[in-house]
C-alpha cells in the first residue's frame, strides 16, 4: 500500500464525511419536516437509538438487513406518532415531551436490546464509488452505503416538494401561521402529528444505519449524541433540506479529523480535534444567536422562535 | 429578541440532555443477580461496579465471566450483584457507597478511574473489603489487583509481526495511562522480535467504550497503511472494521472470533475467574490482607486463544512457545537494551525492568510513532 502522507488527511475527512454523515442526514431531514410544521422534537436521539435496536433485532431474526431498516422506520414512526399525539393535548410543551421521549427511547432500547448485544446480524451492503482508483485508501474512502444515496435523493426531493406540492405548502403554512391554516380549513394538529411521525420514521432509519452499516452492530454506546446534534444542524441549515445534506457532510467530516490527523503523526492537541463535532455544534449555536441577523427560513410557529 | 433567547434556551436544553441521558443509564438499581434460596449461614454479599455494559463483548464481559466463575465455585455461600455503566466520575463514589451501605462485605471496582472514589468510600466503611482493578493505591481495607495484559499484547505482536505485509501495525488506544502505553509497547516489541522493520501507528480515542469512535480510528489507521490492528478499547468495533476493510485484527479481553471471523487472527483474553475466586476465598477464610496481585499467564489470568487458521503453523508454534516461556518465567518482555522512540536508553543491556518499572511506563519504545500525550 502506498503511503499517502499528508494527502491521507483530506481523504480521511472525505471518507468520514461519506461514512458518518448518513445518520445526521436522516435525523436532520426528519427534524426538518417536523419543525416545518411548527413543532420541535428533541426526542430524535431516543428514536434513533430505538431504531438502531429494532433494525438490528429484525435483521438478526429475518436475515435480511433491509427488513431491519423497515422495522427501524416503523419503530421511529410509532415513537414520532406518540410525540405528535401527546403534543396535541392542550398546554403541552413540545420541548419537554421531546426530552421525555429521548430518555424513554434510549432506556427502552437498552432494556429490549440486551439479548442482541452479542449475536451478529447481517449488515447492509456497501457501494464502491472508488473503482476507478488504484489506491486502496481512495477505494476505502469512497465506500458508501445505499442509505446515503437514498438520503441524498430524499433531501433534494423534500426541498422540491416543500415548494412545489400541495402537501409541502400545507405543511409550511401550518408551521408559519396556524391561524391562516385554520382559516383555510386545515386541521393543524393532524398535519403536525403526521409531520412528527414522518420525522420519527426518518430518524429511525438513521438509527438503523448505525447498527446495520457503520459501526455495524448493536451496542449501548452506539449513538454519542448524534440525534441531538442533528437538531442543532437543522437550525444551522436554515430549515432547508439541501443545506441539511451539506451540514451533515460537514459534521461527518469533522468527526474524522482527529483520527485522520493522528494517523499521519499529529498527536498533540488530539483532545481538541476529537471534540471537533461538538465544538462545531457550539460554534453554530453561537453563530445562529447573532444579534445582527435573523433566522431566515424559521417557521413562524416554532416554539423556539416564537 | 425572543428568538435569540429561544435558541439559546434550546442550546442549553440540548447540552443538558446529554447529561440527563447519561444519568438515565446509571439509575439501574443494584439487583442481586443470584438469590440464595435458603441460606444457612448468611451468604457473603459481594458487589461489582462495571464501567461498561456486560454486553460490551470485551472488558466488562470478561469481568462478568469472572463473577460467574466465582458463583460456580462458591454456590450459595456468596450472593453477588453488579451495576453496569458506572461512569468514572463522581457517580462512581455514589454507586460504590451504595454498595457498601447495602450490606456488601466485598466490593470490586473494575476500572482505573474508580481508584479515588473507592479510596474515599473505603475510609468510611472499615468493615467492608474493597478490591480495585488496575490501580496503584491501597488502604487498610482496600487493595489493588491487575492482570498483565501486556503479555497477551506481546504474543499478539509476535503473530502480527509475521503476518504483516506493510510492516505497519495500527493500535487503537483509549486513554494515555501506563497500562495502555505498556500494551502498545509490548505489541510493538513482540512484532519486532520476529520482524525488526515493524513500526506501530497509534490513534487515541479517549474513551474506553465508543464503537463509533473506535471504528473511525481503525479506519484512519488502515488508510494510513496499517494492515494489522490491535486495540486497548472495550468493544469489538476495531475487529469489525478490519473485517469490512479486508485487514487483520485481534480480539481483546474476550474471545471475539464471532465478530469478524475473516479478520480475526487471535484473541488476547483476560480470565478474571482465578483471581475473583482467590479474593473471595480470602474473605471467606478470614485471610484477606492488603497485598498487590498482578497476575499474568503464569496464574492463568491472561491467555492468547483461538489463533486463526490463516496463521501458518510455524507462526502458531512461535506464539505458543512464547506463551510457554512467559508462563514458566523463562522470558521477560522488559529486558534491555531497550530504547524509547526518541533514542534514549531506558534499560541497559542485560537488565530487566521490575514491576515498579513496568507499572510506570509512560514512553513509547523505538518503532512506535508519535509521543505519549501528556496530561491525564
Amino acid at each position: 500500500m502506498t503511503d499517502l502522507g499528508w494527502w491521507g488527511v483530506p481523504l480521511g475527512v472525505l471518507g468520514g464525511a461519506l461514512r458518518v454523515s448518513t445518520p445526521f442526514l436522516f435525523v436532520s431531514l426528519g427534524e426538518c419536516i417536523t419543525e416545518k410544521s411548527g413543532r420541535i422534537n428533541l426526542g430524535l436521539e431516543g428514536i434513533m437509538v430505538m431504531g438502531a435496536m429494532a433494525g438490528y433485532a429484525v435483521s438478526l431474526a429475518s436475515g435480511n438487513p433491509w427488513l431491519g431498516v423497515l422495522a427501524a422506520g416503523f419503530a421511529g414512526l410509532a415513537l414520532g406518532l406518540l410525540h405528535g399525539l401527546i403534543c396535541n393535548l392542550a398546554r403541552v410543551n413540545d420541548i419537554a415531551v421531546g426530552i421525555g421521549l429521548m430518555l424513554f427511547g434510549t432506556g427502552f432500547a437498552f432494556f429490549l436490546g440486551k439479548p442482541y448485544i452479542q449475536p451478529k446480524a447481517p449488515n447492509l451492503p456497501a457501494f464502491s464509488l472508488g473503482g476507478w482508483s488504484e489506491l486502496p485508501q481512495v477505494q476505502a474512502a469512497l465506500q458508501v452505503s445505499p442509505l446515503l444515496l437514498i438520503g441524498i435523493a430524499l433531501a433534494f426531493a423534500l426541498a422540491w416538494a416543500l415548494c412545489n406540492t400541495r402537501w409541502g405548502l400545507v405543511l409550511r403554512m401550518v408551521g408559519d401561521s396556524s391561524d391562516a391554516a385554520r382559516a383555510m380549513g386545515y386541521n393543524v394538529n393532524l398535519v403536525r402529528t403526521l409531520a412528527t411521525a414522518a420525522g420519527g420514521l426518518l430518524a429511525g432509519v438513521g438509527g438503523s444505519f448505525l447498527s446495520l452499516y457503520y459501526p455495524g452492530s448493536w451496542t449501548e454506546g452506539l449513538s454519542s449524541g448524534q440525534g441531538l446534534m442533528a437538531v442543532a444542524l437543522v437550525i444551522f441549515a436554515r430549515w432547508n433540506p439541501v443545506y441539511c445534506f451539506y451540514a451533515a457532510l460537514m459534521f461527518g467530516g469533522a468527526g474524522s479529523l482527529g483520527p485522520a490527523l493522528q494517523s499521519v503523526g499529529i498527536t498533540s492537541g488530539y483532545y481538541l480535534y476529537n471534540a471537533a463535532p461538538y465544538v462545531l455544534t457550539l460554534a453554530i449555536m453561537l453563530a445562529t444567536c447573532s444579534p445582527t441577523r435573523t433566522l431566515a427560513g424559521a417557521p413562524g410557529e416554532l416554539s423556539i422562535v416564537r | 429578541m425572543f428568538s435569540k433567547r429561544g435558541v439559546i434556551f434550546a442550546a442549553i436544553a440540548a447540552a443538558g440532555l446529554v447529561g440527563l441521558a447519561a444519568c438515565g443509564k446509571k439509575e439501574e438499581p443494584v439487583k442481586p443477580a443470584v438469590k440464595a434460596e435458603t441460606p444457612k449461614p448468611a451468604p457473603l454479599k459481594i458487589a461489582f461496579a462495571y464501567v461498561g455494559p456486560v454486553g460490551d463483548g470485551g472488558w466488562t464481559f470478561a469481568h462478568d465471566n469472572g463473577r460467574k466463575a466465582a458463583i460456580k465455585e462458591f454456590g450459595d455461600r456468596i450472593q453477588t450483584s453488579f451495576v453496569e455503566n458506572v461512569p468514572e466520575s463522581a457517580d462512581a463514589e455514589r454507586v460504590i457507597r451504595d454498595m457498601a451501605s447495602q450490606g456488601n462485605k466485598l466490593v470490586f471496582g473494575t476500572t482505573f478511574g474508580y481508584m479515588e472514589p473507592m479510596l474515599k468510600v473505603a475510609g468510611e466503611f472499615k468493615e467492608v473489603r474493597f478490591e480495585h482493578a488496575t490501580g496503584f493505591k491501597s488502604a487498610d481495607n482496600m487493595r489493588a489487583y491487575d492482570v498483565r495484559a501486556y503479555e497477551g499484547a506481546y504474543v499478539a505482536g509476535v503473530i502480527a509481526g509475521k503476518m504483516t505485509k506493510s510492516n505497519t501495525l495500527g493500535f487503537v488506544a483509549s486513554i494515555p495511562i501506563p497500562e495502555v502505553v505498556r500494551n502498545i509497547n509490548a505489541f510493538t516489541l513482540g512484532a519486532q522480535s520476529v520482524n525488526p522493520k515493524v513500526k506501530t501507528k497509534v490513534v487515541w480515542v479517549n474513551k474506553w467504550f465508543d464503537p463509533g469512535k473506535e471504528a473511525e480510528a481503525a479506519t484512519a489507521l488502515i488508510n494510513g497503511g496499517a494492515d494489522i490492528l490491535l486495540q486497548n478499547t472495550d468493544s469489538s468495533a476495531v475487529l469489525q472494521t478490519a473485517e469490512k476493510m479486508g485487514k487483520y485484527a485481534f480480539g481483546w479481553d474476550s474471545d471475539m472470533t464471532a465478530y469478524g471471523p475473516k479478520a480475526h487472527l487471535a484473541s488476547s483474553i483476560i480470565n478474571w475467574g482465578p483471581y475473583y475466586k482467590k479474593a473471595i476465598k480470602d474473605v471467606l477464610d478470614g485471610t484477606w490482607t492488603v497485598e498487590a496481585n498482578w497476575w499474568g499467564m503464569k496464574q492463568g489470568a491472561i491467555d492468547v486463544v483461538s489463533i486463526s487458521d490463516v496463521v501458518p503453523a510455524e507462526v502458531k508454534k512461535l506464539a505458543e512457545d512464547k506463551k510457554a516461556e512467559i508462563r514458566e518465567g523463562k522470558f521477560s518482555i522488559w529486558t534491555g537494551p531497550l530504547t524509547d522512540n526518541t533514542g534514549k536508553q531506558v534499560l541497559a543491556k542485560d537488565t530487566t525492568g521490575d514491576d515498579k518499572f513496568v507499572a510506570s511506563i509512560m514512553f513509547f519504545v523505538k518503532g512506535v510513532e508519535g509521543k505519549v500525550p501528556s496530561g491525564k
